[in-house]
């Protein structure tokens, strides 16, 4: 009943509601990531190399920064006939040999030329290898030769790095030069609309077969944009936030239980107890905290899992428990206790009907204001280069982008956007908790 | 006549006397503290040892060091000189073993762990592997303790101006209460749950990457200035944008808090009383609303001290500030092992002292601080 009162409460609070509105969009996500990234898959693209990540290029802003721009950038393009996003034709003749047309159409609608333009071959031959012509059309119905050449098992043609290509269209890159409408005049214009590149591939064998990728960098990739090692960041960003969840919430749940049961051991069972408990706080105040953790993460593991179970003890003993001690004298001297005892109430009637209620306004505040400082943490300890070595989280994020000069560069997504979620995050707890605090503190009311 | 002389003789013995009791619990209560206390972080610092020992580690950087000694002496001794250098080897394996032997690293741990708890009391912190100190010393305590300045610097004189900053906005802001900027402030406050590295960040991105106002981070201008005045101006130009990061990130919190606190205290029956008597406003501001909550406010200054000396390594890490919390950073990537245990006990010492002086004034404005009670 009071639970519910103080519920109805809490909506009266525009900074509660937008508290909770915001955790419970993380809560989705957190369920989301799993779902759609496993854990084990997360930790493989994260750990990926370039093999994993080649379609991507490096340092790619966000998609949705062409929202606020007139000048939109490029996205990135991966067409692939082994998975069916480009055709392929098979036409084979009666000497075994056959020829393979392979067309990859997209629409190119930037303002800004791409990166790079890559061409990725895989063939399957036993001795003789394919042979393959290129060609490059553009909107305007011009055809542009990329090369002949034969194939390797696994070879890939670099269009900016190809000198021929280059003379073909009179001393201009590729990435500029294929995208106007006269290489070879003063004033080119960039022409947009339905491009397509042609791929036509002889093979000698029966068996013989080819696929071919297409991957144009450009300058925007993923919602997220990607780091320095092509790694899309939407990975980390989504999987960041069940990992801050997770860390915030348990290990504020543990030390606000624990401060609760070492303050109430020590006021209950008084004497030589109190007093250790007392200055086993006082000792814990003057472990430096953040060297120690330092220390831990350089020396033994850097595993979250070994930091988290050094956080817990390290707060085991935290200067909450003082002012938790003083609360807890007060309620233990208070008449209705002693009239509960007077009439014969038990131990655990006493603690569970009388005192325990009495210590959830304290508890439910604490708990949810102590979430971000948590959430912090673990970012903190990633920014010092002590994080999880797998995991992806948002603290990492931030010292990738840092260790790589992100705000010297000027790429302020790949710091703002996990920044932004841990802003987010913390504020939301912050915001409940406060609210919270003011429910349940009857001091607070009205002020 | 001389009845009166005595009456007032009397007083003043009186008040005399009052004033050495003061003193006396004052420098009783200072004294208790700095026993406990040194108690305290013998304690801590031993703790400290056992962590890091864990694996061995004090024990390897001991052993190090006693090699490099006995290498040095092998080598720079003539009358070895003529041995060959088989036998040399040999005899530098015996040294090595006397000189271990000496330094108790055959006895058991819990004996040598005291050796190494001494060894960090006294600030003899060994040698560090690779980090060095501006003038190129190696000794992790001539390292250390030429960073502590600038560490002292940026975040003492912060917060001590922000201290009184606070305590001033939240007095008016207790009188205008219900005012739009108290509105303001308490909206605010949630947003000191992030850490004032984290404002940083942003701020070096608007004030140094978009607007090139500020630089990113560091000390003084690359290459420093010659003149004093131009060293001393590039300093405070380096040290906005980090005092920025820690007042937006403290001050909001610290505001609400305390002028919640005076509020409590404002509608006490006391408060009232002195309001019907007709003392002034800033009277009843002093007497009754600011000395009962002073020792609150000091312990929470203390709270808020520590957290900061706590989260300097990543403060500065961020600010590129050349102080102790950076070469925590630094020792830790390249596994300086004596330079991250040396700053451990360094902050131990700095925490403790934090501690100490709070305590003290804390046993000033707080008058019934009672000394063995």
């Amino acid at each position: 009943m009071r639970l519910a009162n103080s519920l109805r409460e809490l909506l009266r609070y525009p900074s509660a509601v937008a508290g909770m509105i915001i955790i419970l969009v993380l809560a989705a996500i957190s369920i989301y990531a799993p779902i759609a990234i496993p854990y084990d898959k997360a930790i493989e693209l994260w750990r990926g190399s370039e093999q994993t990540w080649y379609r991507n290029p490096k340092y790619a802003s966000p998609e949705w920064i062409n929202y606020f721009r007139s000048e939109k950038l490029a996205k990135s393009i991966a067409l692939s006939t082994a998975e069916g996003t480009a055709t392929k034709e098979i036409v084979t003749d009666d000497k075994g040999s056959s020829t393979i047309t392979m067309t990859f159409p997209f629409e190119y609608t930037a303002n800004v030329f791409p990166q790079e333009m890559i061409l990725y071959f895989k063939a399957d031959y036993k001795e003789k290898k394919p042979y393959v012509s290129a060609t490059w059309l553009t909107p305007d119905g011009r055809e542009i030769r990329l090369g002949d050449f034969s194939v390797d098992k696994s070879q890939s043609l670099w269009f900016s790095q190809d000198p021929k290509i280059k003379l073909r269209l009179g001393g201009l890159d590729a990435q500029e030069g294929l995208f106007v409408d006269n290489p070879r005049a003063e004033t080119r214009n960039l022409l947009n609309g339905q491009y397509m590149v042609k791929v036509v591939a002889i093979t000698f064998e029966p068996d013989t077969d080819l696929d071919v990728e297409f991957v144009l960098h450009g300058q925007v990739a993923g919602w997220a944009g990607t780091d320095h090692l092509r790694r899309d960041l939407g990975i980390a960003l989504l999987w960041g936030t069940p990992v801050a969840l997770a860390f915030g919430l348990v290990a504020s749940l543990l030390t606000t239980f624990a401060h609760m049961a070492i303050a109430a051991a020590g006021v209950w069972f008084g004497g030589w107890l109190d007093e250790l408990i007392q200055r086993i706080t006082e000792i814990f105040l003057v472990l430096p905290f953040l060297p120690i953790l330092i220390m831990i993460g350089t020396f033994y593991s850097r595993s979250i899992i070994v930091i988290f179970g050094a956080v817990i003890l390290l707060s085991l003993f935290g200067g909450s428990i003082k002012s938790l001690r003083a609360t807890f004298l007060q309620i233990k001297e208070a008449p209705y206790i002693e009239a509960a005892r007077a009439y014969g109430a038990g131990n655990g009637r006493i603690i569970f009907l009388y005192i325990i209620p009495r210590l959830i306004p304290l508890l439910v505040p604490a708990l949810v204001a102590a979430i971000p400082g948590y959430v912090f943490l673990e970012a903190s300890l990633a920014v010092l280069g002590l994080g999880d070595p797998v995991l992806p989280t948002w603290g990492k994020v931030i010292n990738d982008a840092s260790a790589n000069g992100a705000l010297y560069k000027g790429l302020y997504y790949w710091v703002l956007q996990p920044s932004i979620f841990l802003m987010i995050a913390g504020l939301a707890f912050a915001m409940l908790g406060f609210s919270l605090d003011r429910i349940f503190n009857p001091r607070l009311r009205g002020i | 006549m001389s009845e009166a002389s005595d009456a007032l003789s009397v007083q003043k013995e009186i008040s005399r006397k009052a004033t050495m009791a003061t003193i006396a619990r004052i420098s009783r209560y200072t004294a208790l503290r700095v026993v406990t206390l040194f108690i305290t972080i013998v304690i801590g610092m031993y703790l400290t040892i056992l962590i890091a020992n864990m694996g061995g580690y004090v024990d390897e950087i001991r052993r190090g060091e006693i090699r490099e000694g006995v290498q040095q002496r092998v080598l720079t001794d003539q009358t070895l000189r003529q041995l060959s250098a088989e036998e040399r080897a040999k005899r530098q394996e015996e040294m090595i073993r006397i000189e271990e032997k000496r330094y108790g690293l055959d006895r058991p741990f819990a004996l040598r762990s005291m050796g190494f708890l001494a060894d960090a009391l006294s600030l003899n912190l060994g040698r560090s592997l690779n980090v060095t100190s501006a003038s190129g010393s190696r000794q992790v305590r001539l390292i250390l303790l030429e960073r502590l300045p600038t560490t002292l610097m940026l975040f003492g004189t912060v917060n001590f101006i922000l201290f009184f900053v606070d305590i001033f906005i939240a007095l008016s802001l207790s009188r205008h209460y219900g005012s739009w900027l108290d509105k303001f402030f308490v909206a605010m406050s949630p947003t000191s749950s992030a850490p004032g590295w984290f404002y940083g960040i942003f701020l070096i991105l608007i004030f140094a990457g978009l607007l090139r106002w500020l630089p990113y981070g560091g000390l003084v201008d690359v290459p420093p200035p010659d003149n004093k005045v131009d060293y001393f101006l590039s300093m405070l130009k380096h040290m906005i944008l980090p005092t920025m990061a820690i007042t937006i990130s403290s001050i909001f919190a610290s505001v609400y808090n305390w002028r919640t606190f005076f509020l409590i205290y404002s509608s006490e029956d006391y408060v009232d009383v002195a309001k019907a008597k007709g003392l002034s406003a800033r009277d009843i501001e002093n007497r009754y609303i600011l000395r009962p909550t002073m020792p609150n406010i000091v312990t929470s200054f203390a709270f808020f001290l520590i957290a900061a000396w706590t989260g300097a390594p990543i403060f500065e890490t961020v600010f590129m500030w050349p102080g102790l919390g950076r070469v925590i950073y630094q020792a830790t990537g390249l596994y300086d092992t004596p330079v991250i245990l040396g700053s451990t006990v360094i902050y131990a010492y700095l925490l403790a002292i934090t501690v100490f002086l709070l305590d003290f004034i804390y046993a000033i404005v707080d008058p019934r601080v009672k000394v063995g009670g």
